[in-house]
């Protein structure tokens, strides 16, 4: 891929920025999303909170369905490729949708590499729970950043837990002294260019959104006030109660993330939330955030 | 120019930080975000950022700037569009209704296509330089047409790519993603 493309597609995401990209599993949701202000939304055919709760294999979404999707919308359309397989990407390639999400909410195809994101015009989003694992994924290729959280479960800690460990490791390195950057990157597992980018810039180089757990406005704009540069919400919308008027109020929330006033008018009467799992009941094995490598 | 000027930069989404940034390179520029009416009663000019056109329409509206804002630009205040600015401002676009409606010009949303037909290209803007200077078009809108006092500054593969309409400047591509400041320096001249 030649440079100018991988700027191209960082500068999407830029104007992403402040935005919520929302899941949706069919037209009618995606033409709910974009009514309500989603800044993009992410075609799938089961939400995270069903791939939890039904199991199995979780794999790239219908070609018809991502099409269809396509067709009603006029905000970029994204998909979810599974961690390493190569062939879904070059599908969801062909389909031109705008974004791949190689994502650990699918089951992963590969338990050793990630994709040759560089080898593809199409931009990638990628997950990551710390900054050595969003640099190992920018160095292949990824243009934009979201903090795993733990998706499907209504629960924000672990989003927050990643967002406050991704900007933890951001101000250290901003603090460090040029000689200590080398063993930084070899500890973390991340290309000492990108440490040194972090460095020297004080922020990734690639726009880094919020994402796995968030279920309400206050949700959304606690990751944003976190650092967060934008939200995705996957089963808080279309799990809620009312979807339109959850997905309005965290389109508000999030361009108002500091203003409590505005916060408070749009938590109000949105009817329930999803209903959410306390993290020590899922096991360890069926943590989503623990795919990736 | 007269003393400092505060320029805005409608902030609920999208290219907000290139913009200010860019406008702080200018010593003789207030850069201001601007989110609430009250904001926008305290500049001089105002860019509409790239973003996605739906989401910040919305805002616009929910939060109670989109009448005033109109006013402001129908009683002369110098206003820049970039790519989803461009489709706020037109008074037509294809296939949905205006927004703010405001400039003699209809846009195509996405005219170009998905992602993968974003592209960059280097071309000469004769009112803005006589040089070429580099352009961004991410999913870009393009102005089919352009009437009244609405004249076209660049014309690219037979479209128009930016336009100027007394107080109003609409680029489809995106200035704040590089480091080229030419188009600022051109609005600031419409500022006075």
């Amino acid at each position: 891929m030649d440079k100018q493309v991988y700027e191209r597609n960082k500068n999407l995401a830029q104007m992403l920025k402040g935005g919520v990209i929302m899941d949706v599993t069919n037209v009618e949701q995606a033409k709910i999303a974009e009514n309500a202000g989603a800044v993009a939304v992410m075609a799938l055919e089961r939400v995270p909170s069903d791939i939890r709760k039904q199991g199995g294999v979780a794999r790239m979404s219908d070609p018809k369905m991502i099409w269809e999707i396509k067709q009603a919308v006029s905000i970029p359309v994204m998909a979810k490729a599974r961690i390493g397989h190569i062939a879904e990407a070059q599908i969801l390639e062909a389909l031109e949708v705008d974004y791949i999400d190689e994502s650990e909410v699918l089951t992963p195809a590969d338990d050793r590499f990630h994709l040759n994101k560089f080898a593809f015009k199409v931009p990638f989003v990628c997950g990551a729970r710390n900054l050595g694992e969003a640099l190992r994924r920018i160095g292949e290729g990824a243009a934009m950043i979201r903090t795993k959280g733990e998706a499907g479960t209504g629960n924000v800690v672990e989003a927050v837990r990643h967002m406050r460990t991704m900007m933890e490791a951001i101000r250290q390195l901003q603090n460090m002294p040029r000689e200590e950057l080398m063993t930084f990157a070899k500890e973390n597992g991340a290309p000492y260019d990108l440490v040194v980018y972090v460095a020297e810039h004080g922020k990734l180089p690639v726009v880094n959104f919020a994402a796995g757990g968030i279920a309400t406005p206050a949700d959304a704009a606690l990751m944003m006030q976190l650092g967060s540069e934008g939200i995705f919400v996957g089963s808080g919308i279309f799990k809620s109660s009312d979807p339109e008027k959850m997905a309005r109020a965290i389109v508000k929330a999030t361009a108002f993330y500091n203003d409590p006033k505005v916060l408070a008018e749009v938590s109000e009467g949105l009817g329930e939330a999803m209903k959410g799992i306390e993290l020590s009941q899922i096991p360890e094995t069926e943590r989503y955030a623990e795919r990736g490598w | 120019m007269t003393g400092k000027k505060t320029i805005g930069v409608l902030s609920f989404q999208g290219s907000v930080e290139e913009h200010l940034a860019a406008l702080g390179r200018f010593p003789e520029v207030t850069a201001l975000p601007v989110k609430t009416p009250e904001a926008l009663n305290r500049v001089d000019a105002l860019i509409l950022p790239g973003g996605e056109s739906t989401t910040i329409s919305k805002l616009l509206s929910i939060f109670g700037l989109m009448e005033p804002l109109r006013q402001r630009i129908l009683q002369g205040m110098p206003v820049w569009g970039t790519c989803a600015g461009m489709i706020l401002l037109a008074k037509e676009v294809v296939g949905e209704q205006p927004h703010l409606g405001v400039m003699d010009i209809a846009v195509r949303r996405n005219a170009y296509g998905s992602q993968l037909d974003s592209f960059t290209a280097n071309e000469t803007i004769p009112a803005v330089l006589g040089d070429p200077i580099p352009l961004v078009f991410i999913r870009a809108p393009w102005v089919e047409r352009a009437w009244g006092t609405a004249e076209p500054l660049l014309t690219l593969n037979g479209h128009i790519a930016a336009a100027r309409q007394d107080n109003m400047l609409a680029t489809a591509f995106h200035p704040e993603l590089t480091d080229d400041l030419s188009v600022y320096r051109y609005f600031l001249q419409m500022i006075g």
